[in-house]
């Protein structure tokens, strides 16, 4: 049986190695049109519907606070299921085998960090923005300069991540290699994003979120169901025609292929473990979603849900990833996107019959119209965050110094939306050769050593002072991202931002391993060194409000 | 939305209030709750997860035995790390609900009643009904 599977994966192998040709994007390239267009309309008019229920500041952030614990779970699952899961991981295991498999793990896990330390305390003790939290017992102005900075820093590079993923599917569809279209396509995802934003704010945003999750979800399982229908449901089957179809054996199923080159190689795959499971609860796009419930309880239940629906769903990047190997196999997914990047809607034109075929012709564009509409979703949960946090905590609370009206708030946060989706697309046209698994995990990297370390002081730690805390934003937030622009990502290689360019002194691609630690460290240290004696009196209220919810807007 | 209006109209508990509750028992009950269950799990689970994070790194030759058919360790590791994720979850959601909860609700709803005339109102909840109505009585 197993003879046979291999016989059938090879030839599909074999017939998947021509990359898809301009010639035959020209059949499937309306239908991808079509359906996304109908996407963007019904998410756009529901949007609209969200916008004129829009009043005031609660329902532009936090939806009316009136979504139930599974809406918001589903709406969570649709804010981190992004391109980089859906894409990204799918890419990462098809040409790297089992080391693309850490990514589905450590996201997911990370989120018991979520649950367990953070959303509830959140939502009891903040109204907005992540910074409501960090600033609770703290002097406002200067924790919520660094808390909105870090917001809008993280926020940024996750949106680069969703980019770079739109442009990759862009160059797979239409059958283009040329700038041009590349950059019309993603400055039209900027715009519906922005669009979203403006109009619908957090209501029409978490809308867009249900409806996509709903659709990522029965796309990957209909794309599972035929993978395992391939292989007569037996993983260890698949598993072997993606280790023969690899051309690297068994070794394609143990760890070592991508990180276990030399030991540099094997600390990034410790620092991007660890960046992975301390990254999520740090999010500012992902803890804003916990404000649109109504109370902790609820918040826990989406928490549950979003666990339980992004569990499933990596558990079917198994499937993607192991069976774009298989039957599409890593030379025509590398000849397609350098970095697996479109291997998941390669795999479902092969399932459908091939290039020639109209099913392969109506899978790819189903699974491509689905990819897009997640980029869309995720770079709009983003945009609104970090347009929030521009217009709560910098402008409203740091330059207007709480003067101001809650509809110049709401107003500022729109025109910060629109300045964000610009400095979006102008980064997204850059840079197509990263992996945007790898770009998200930066992301991650970012929020771990910058936010999370204070969230928890702020939480946990009585003595936690404004100083530990800024020490800490700033520090966990400078060292992740120097790092990042010495590290082998930005420049040195072929696959880097800046491929001519050489300054690449960090060796380490995920800087995690460094920058996490130092964050903790600094928001430590510089608690001892302070001289101010923390708010014990607020650290009562905090601490008495997040456990019991008491006081909770 | 509801939730928002009710809350706001009984008005936000005072600083003093916040402070005394604080210090109250039940509260260091609810505390001790939570964080003798979140915490060690919490380390419980970083720990799993990195030790599977540098078993997949340092220990490649454990991790390539096969345990059957193509399937080896280090893919059942990993199926193993999203089987406790959902467990952990599922056990968090059933002691919250089960013992934070009651405790947290009682001191929310103690701290949340209007024009209380308690000094101390973590001494109506677990106090026996005489205090409650002799501490009245003095008022």
């Amino acid at each position: 049986m197993t003879g046979q599977t291999m016989a059938h994966a090879m030839s599909h192998g074999a017939g998947a190695l021509n990359p898809l040709a301009a010639s035959d994007a020209g059949d499937h390239r309306t239908l991808i049109i079509s359906l996304f267009s109908v996407f963007v309309l019904i998410t756009l008019g529901i949007t609209v519907w969200a916008g004129r229920q829009t009043k005031d500041a609660t329902d532009f952030y936090a939806g009316g606070r009136s979504f139930t614990g599974f809406q918001n779970g589903v709406a969570i699952s649709g804010d981190y299921m992004s391109a980089a899961s859906f894409l990204g991981i799918a890419g990462a295991i098809s040409l790297y085998g089992y080391d693309g498999f850490l990514y589905s793990i450590g996201f997911l896990v990370a989120w018991l960090v979520a649950l367990l330390l953070v959303a509830e305390p959140l939502r009891n003790s903040g109204r907005f923005t992540m910074a409501d939290v960090l600033a609770f017992r703290m002097r406002q102005r200067p924790v919520r300069t660094a808390a909105g900075t870090s917001t809008i820093v993280v926020s940024i590079f996750y949106l680069l991540a969703q980019m770079v993923g739109a442009g990759s599917l862009v160059a797979l569809l239409l059958g283009v290699t040329g700038e041009g279209p590349r950059r019309w396509i993603i400055a039209l995802v900027g715009l519906v994003m922005v669009l979203y934003v403006i109009i619908g704010g957090m209501k029409g945003t978490t809308w867009v979120q249900i409806i996509k999750a709903v659709l990522l979800i029965l796309g990957t399982l209909l794309i599972t169901v035929l993978v395992l229908n391939k292989f007569d449901w037996n993983i260890s089957s698949l598993l072997g025609a993606a280790a023969d179809a690899s051309g690297q054996g068994k070794s394609f199923l143990e760890p070592g292929l991508r990180y276990g080159a030399d030991s540099t190689s094997k600390l990034d795959f410790v620092s991007l473990g660890l960046a992975l499971v301390l990254g999520t609860a740090g999010l500012p796009h992902i803890l804003v979603r916990f404000y649109t419930v109504p109370t902790s309880k609820a918040a826990r239940k989406s928490v549950n849900w979003a666990i339980g629906i992004i569990g499933g769903f990596y558990l079917m990047t198994i499937a993607l990833g192991f069976g774009a190997a298989a039957l599409v196999g890593p030379k025509a997914i590398s000849a397609a996107n350098a970095a697996g990047n479109t291997a998941a809607p390669q795999l479902a034109q092969e399932l459908g019959g091939g290039a020639d075929s109209t099913w392969g012709a109506i899978l790819l564009a189903t699974i491509s119209a689905i990819a897009f509409a997640t980029i869309l979703a995720v770079v709009a949960g983003l945009t609104l965050a970090s347009s929030a946090s521009f217009a709560h905590d910098l402008w409203a609370n740091v330059i207007r110094k709480g003067r101001t009206s809650e509809k110049e708030e709401v107003g500022v946060a729109k025109i910060a939306a629109a300045i964000i989706g610009v400095i979006a697309i102008v980064l997204g046209i850059f840079a197509d050769k990263l992996n945007t698994a790898a770009l998200v995990a930066l992301a991650f990297a970012v929020a771990a050593s910058a936010n999370l370390p204070t969230l928890l002081y702020s939480l946990f730690w009585k003595r936690f002072t404004t100083q530990g805390a800024v020490w800490s934003i700033y520090g966990g937030l400078t060292c992740s991202v120097t790092l990042v622009i010495f590290s082998p990502v930005v420049s040195g290689n072929p696959k880097a931002l800046f491929p001519g360019m050489d300054f690449d002194w960090f060796p380490l691609e995920n800087p995690g391993l460094v920058s996490i630690p130092l964050g903790f460290l600094l928001g430590w240290v510089a608690t001892l060194l302070s001289k101010e004696e923390p708010d014990a009196g607020k650290y009562a209220e905090l601490e008495v409000r997040s456990l019991t919810g008491a006081g909770a807007v | 939305m509801t939730t928002e209006h009710t809350r706001a109209s009984q008005g936000p508990p005072g600083v003093e209030r916040y402070a005394q509750v604080h210090e109250g028992p039940e509260f260091a009950e609810l505390r001790r709750s939570f964080r003798n269950f979140a915490f060690p799990l919490t380390v419980g689970f970083i720990s799993w997860y990195l030790l599977y994070v540098l078993l997949s790194n340092y220990a490649g030759g454990f991790m390539g035995t096969t345990v059957v058919g193509n399937i080896n360790v280090a893919f059942v590791l990993g199926l193993l790390q999203f089987l406790t994720t959902f467990v952990i979850a599922w056990l968090y959601a059933r002691y919250a609900d089960s013992r934070l909860d009651p405790k947290a609700d009682a001191l929310r709803e103690a701290l949340e009643v209007p024009h209380q005339r308690q000094s101390e109102p973590t001494g109506t909840l677990s106090g026996p009904t005489g205090t409650l109505s002799g501490k009245e009585g003095d008022a």
